[in-house]
């Protein structure tokens, strides 16, 4: 437990189980185990029902588990209570969905500066980061266009540049590509493994093998458990 | 839980844009609230107004003072023939009688006529009072210019007068009427000063309040020398229809001499008249009396209006809240979305209940706003008198707000009470 210095995060048997109705519990997880270390490319990959989403939801503090071990950075987080937890995904992780989640009323530049709204920084600092996240994703010129006014490819883009306002060490993808064409995909593909390059942990769901191929390890998974590590 | 000012203001500034996003839904949702507190600043503008109007002429009569008046009963102008001599009210002996009560100061007689005031061929219709001098003070009568008579002219019965502020407007729109001579009747009386004007609406009458603008005081002694005891009523027909009756008081005026003594004293007097009067042809008013039902009626006033304004801040509450369960439903992906970027449970909370608050609030603005206009409308088409008060406007703007809390509460709970996950999926 002393080399956990450059480990970010570790699973010690974790399981989870949904409840659905009285008697009806349904597992999730079943006695998962793993350790991801700080810059690493994780693939998460496995037919749907596997439980992946599951697990990258753990790991983004947004679910609870239902037993086992759960250290981020070290820390045992497993009891951690909702402000804890929603402290920990404030400071700490950026989150990419395949619907890019964005809020429709706001634009691009309020969108971008959501996290940091939480975290209760100064309006003007917040703003400069915004804009200069924006200039990154290359979407200097939409920021006051709202989210539908833009294609899918720049709303993820929109996405990858919230996703980075609060400097996160860990940006968590579930299946970032999953609604944009190839090309797209691609240009969304190369921008987070410029970000992982940069030191950023990275951990993307997917079941397209060719997203996977990017990343340095992929974790495959069937029915709750890692089945294949390589 | 740290209270940041600047981060307050961001959450209100971003409540308001959403709320603004939907300007006809979220003005359709506040109605409620700005009738519920638009009616409780009228009604109680407009209660207060009339309450303040009944008290200012209460008052006019003076608290310390109880007053008979002499009543011409109905059944005597059936039973007796026009023209013929009617006799009632109040006498010499009731004076006499009266001033043996020891709680009573003093009894100030007042014989009345209504009768045509003439000058230059300009003539109206005024009320002649024929009383003592400290009349004045017991009614608080106000001297505009000149000056009221005095002892020495009751005792020598000068013809002296002092006209209401509607007969010096009508006799002398632009001369100084101040030493000039009035005709009435066929004696001339030399007018030596001028009443201030009061400001009462028609409801006066119903207190016994005399209208003073159209009044002419004169010496008691003098009315005695120059018309005598009678009082004529003018009917619609000829000399022959005219009703004649021997009065001799129209009214008294006792001063009590302590306040909490008024009410013993008035059933004494209701006593020693009852002695001496077959028939009740007198009426004893004491405003003191006046003045405390008309407290017990604005009371009652307020409870209702409460009650009634309780209920439509309830109802307008209640369209708020199911507004705000709407907007959460039609939210709830946002929802999600925030909890994924670190909002915590509280900060969902304080978006949402700061959004009902606004709701609320804005319609507590429009409301006073409302509230405040309706009265104006009021006083200038319906003539009423209206009295803003201003806790009823802060009273009413405060639950508006109150509203807002209790109702929006329920409807950011449940906001924050989302599992992400499934607001993250919510479609």
């Amino acid at each position: 437990m002393n080399q956990n210095n450059n480990q970010i995060i570790r699973f010690e048997e974790i399981v989870k189980i949904y409840h659905l109705g009285k008697d009806i519990d349904i597992p999730v997880l079943r006695g998962v185990s793993c350790e991801i270390k700080k810059g690493e490319h994780v693939a998460i990959m496995g037919p749907s029902g596997s439980g992946k989403t599951t697990m990258l939801n753990i790991i983004g503090c947004l679910d609870k588990i239902s037993s086992g071990k759960y250290f981020f950075e070290g820390k045992d987080i497993s009891s951690f209570d909702d402000d804890a937890l929603s402290e920990i995904r404030s400071k700490k992780i950026g989150f990419i969905f395949q619907s890019y989640n964005l809020i429709p009323q706001l634009t691009v530049l309020e969108n971008i500066e959501m996290p940091l709204f939480y975290q209760q920084v100064d309006e003007a600092k917040t703003r400069e980061k915004a804009i200069k996240l924006a200039h990154m994703v290359g979407l200097e010129d939409r920021i006051k266009h709202r989210p539908s006014e833009l294609s899918g490819g720049q709303q993820q883009r929109v996405a990858i540049a919230r996703a980075l306002m609060n400097d996160p060490v860990l940006i968590l993808a579930d299946e970032p590509t999953g609604n944009l064409d190839s090309v797209s995909g691609k240009e969304i593909m190369n921008l987070l493994c410029g970000l992982n390059e940069k030191g950023t942990t990275l951990i993307v769901v997917t079941h397209d093998a060719n997203i996977a191929k990017y990343a340095g390890r992929v974790l495959k998974m069937l029915d709750g458990r890692i089945a294949n590590e390589n | 839980m740290k209270i940041n000012l600047i981060h307050l203001i961001r959450i209100v500034r971003h409540g308001w844009k959403n709320i603004w996003l939907h300007k006809l839904r979220s003005f359709l949702t506040v109605l409620g609230i700005v009738f519920g507190v638009a009616s409780v600043i009228a009604m109680l503008a407009i209660g207060e107004g009339a309450s303040y109007e009944a008290r200012k002429m209460i008052e006019s009569l003076g608290s310390n003072n109880i007053i008979i008046r002499s009543v011409k009963l109905p059944s005597d102008a059936k039973t007796q023939q026009a023209s013929t001599l009617g006799v009632y009210g109040l006498t010499d002996r009731d004076f006499r009688k009266l001033e043996t009560i020891p709680s009573v100061v003093k009894i100030i007689p007042a014989w009345e006529m209504e009768e045509d005031v003439w000058c230059y061929g300009k003539t109206i219709s005024a009320r002649i009072i024929g009383t003592l001098p400290e009349y004045k003070d017991v009614m608080n009568l106000s001297i505009k210019t000149g000056r009221y008579f005095d002892e020495v002219e009751l005792q020598k019965s000068e013809p002296v007068a002092i006209i209401g502020s509607t007969v010096r407007t009508s006799l002398f729109p632009v001369e100084d009427p101040i030493g000039k001579t009035i005709k009435i009747k066929s004696s001339y009386f030399k007018v030596i000063g001028i009443a201030g004007e009061k400001v009462f609406a028609g409801a006066s009458e119903s207190f016994m309040a005399e209208d003073a603008n159209i009044a002419v005081y004169i010496p008691l002694t003098t009315t005695r020398l120059f018309f005598g005891e009678y009082e004529v009523k003018r009917g619609p027909g000829g000399v022959s229809s005219w009703e004649r009756n021997w009065v001799q008081y129209h009214r008294f005026i006792l001063q009590v001499a302590e306040t909490d003594k008024i009410l013993t004293t008035a059933s004494l007097i209701s006593d020693v008249l009852s002695q001496t009067h077959k028939k009740q042809d007198y009426q004893i008013i004491v405003p003191l009396e006046l003045l405390r039902q008309a407290e017990k009626t604005k009371r009652i006033f307020n409870i209702v209006l409460g009650s009634i304004a309780a209920i439509s801040l309830i109802v307008g509450g209640i369209g708020i809240m199911n507004i705000m369960l709407a907007i959460v439903t039609e939210r709830t992906r946002e929802i999600g979305i925030r909890r994924a970027v670190g909002a915590k449970k509280r900060d969902i909370i304080n978006q949402f209940l700061t959004e009902s608050v606004i709701l609320s609030a804005s319609g507590g603005i429009i409301g006073v706003l409302l509230g405040i206009l309706i009265p104006r409308i009021v006083t200038k088409f319906a003539g009423m008198m209206t009295l803003i008060t201003p806790w009823s406007v802060l009273l009413s703007f405060t639950i508006s707000v109150a509203v807002g809390i209790t109702f929006g509460i329920y409807p950011a709970r449940k906001a924050a009470d989302l599992d992400p996950i499934q607001a993250l999926r919510y479609e």
